[in-house]
C-alpha cells in the first residue's frame, strides 16, 4: 500500500475494492461452472489456472496495492514469482522427459 | 529514540522509501510463495506420476469448498476496509471491518472442521492414498495459516489496539502488515480449490 493517499484516492479505492469483490465472487462461480462441464483434464486444468491466475492477480494487485507499490517490493515479488515459476517447471519436466519412454 | 527502538515503524526508510514492516512483512510472503511453491511443485509431480489420480469430486465436498472460497474473499474486502477506515480515521468503522474479518475467518474454520470430520468419519486419512495425503498436507498448511492470521487480527481488534491511542500512523501499518498476510492466505486458497476440488 502506498504511504500518501489524498481523500479522493482513498475513495477511489473503495470503488476499486467493491469492483474487485464482485468479480472474485463471478470468477469463482464461473470456476466452479466449467468444472461441471467436464471438459477434457488438460483443457480443465488450463481453465481453472487461468481463472485462479486472473483472481490472485486481482487480490495481489488491489487489495494488496501492488499496482501502486515501491519498486523495490516488485522486484523482490517478481524475482520470488520467477523462482516459483521455475520450481513449478522442474516436476513438469520430470514428466516431459518420459514422453515416449 | 531509545536504544530498543525499532527504526524506521511509521516513517520511511529514505534508501527504499518503505518501513522496515513493510519491507519485512513482504520478504515473509516471499518465503511463503516458496513454501507453498513447494506444495504444489510435489502435488504436480505426484499427479503426474501417478497411473490414476481421482477428480476431486470422489472424495471432497464443492458446495462446502465454495462457501469457504466466498468466506475467504468477503474477509479479504473487510480486511482492506478496516486498513481504510484507519487511514480515513474511523476506529469504531475499524472494529467493525476486522472484527467481521476474523469471524470470516472463523466461519472457513467451522467449514474446515465439518470437511475433515466428514473425511475422517468415512475413513479417509492421509494414510489412505496418495490425494488424501496432499490434500491433508496443503489444506492443514494453509489452515494453520488462516489460525495465525486471526490470532494477529484478534490481538489488533483488541489489546493491539491500544497503540491507536498513542501512535495512529504506527497502528495503521501493524494493520496494513497484518492485512498483507491475511490477502496471501486468501490468494493461497484461491490456487488451492482448484487443484484440489475441481481438477
Amino acid at each position: 500500500m502506498s504511504d500518501a493517499h489524498s481523500a479522493d484516492d482513498l475513495k477511489k479505492h473503495v470503488r476499486a475494492y467493491i469492483l474487485v469483490f464482485v468479480s472474485l465472487m463471478a470468477l469463482t462461480l464461473v470456476t466452479v461452472a466449467v468444472s461441471t462441464l467436464h471438459l477434457p483434464v488438460h483443457q480443465a486444468i488450463a481453465v481453472a489456472l487461468i481463472i485462479a491466475t486472473i483472481k490472485g492477480s486481482l487480490v495481489a494487485c488491489y487489495f494488496m496495492h501492488l499496482i501502486s507499490e515501491k519498486k523495490l517490493i516488485l522486484w523482490v515479488m517478481g524475482l520470488t514469482v520467477a523462482f516459483f515459476v521455475v520450481l513449478l517447471l522442474v516436476p513438469t519436466f520430470t514428466a516431459v522427459d518420459r514422453i515416449g519412454s | 529514540m531509545s536504544a530498543m527502538e525499532i527504526p524506521y515503524t511509521v516513517e520511511p526508510r529514505p534508501d527504499t522509501g518503505l518501513t522496515s514492516g513493510k519491507i519485512g512483512i513482504w520478504l515473509f510472503l516471499a518465503s511463503e510463495v516458496m513454501l507453498f511453491g513447494a506444495l504444489f511443485a510435489t502435488y504436480i509431480l505426484l499427479r503426474v506420476g501417478a497411473v490414476e489420480w481421482p477428480h476431486g469430486a470422489h472424495y471432497l465436498n464443492i458446495p462446502l469448498a465454495t462457501l469457504n472460497t466466498i468466506f475467504l474473499i468477503s474477509s479479504s474486502v473487510t480486511m482492506v476496509m478496516a486498513w481504510y477506515s484507519l487511514k480515513t480515521d474511523s476506529f469504531s468503522k475499524f472494529r467493525l471491518y476486522m472484527g467481521a474479518t476474523i469471524l470470516f475467518g472463523f466461519a472457513f474454520l467451522v467449514v474446515k472442521y465439518f470437511e475433515y470430520s466428514a473425511k475422517f468419519h468415512h475413513g479417509y486419512f492421509p494414510k489412505t492414498n496418495t490425494f488424501l495425503a496432499i490434500y491433508f498436507t496443503m489444506t492443514g498448511l494453509h489452515m494453520l495459516h488462516v489460525l495465525g492470521g486471526m490470532a494477529v487480527n484478534a490481538y489488533l481488534w483488541g489489546p493491539g489496539a491500544k497503540l491507536w491511542k498513542t501512535d495512529k500512523e504506527h497502528f495503521t501499518n501493524r494493520v496494513e502488515n497484518s492485512g498483507l498476510f491475511w490477502h496471501f492466505v486468501d490468494l493461497v486458497w484461491i490456487f488451492l480449490f482448484p487443484v484440489l476440488y475441481l481438477l
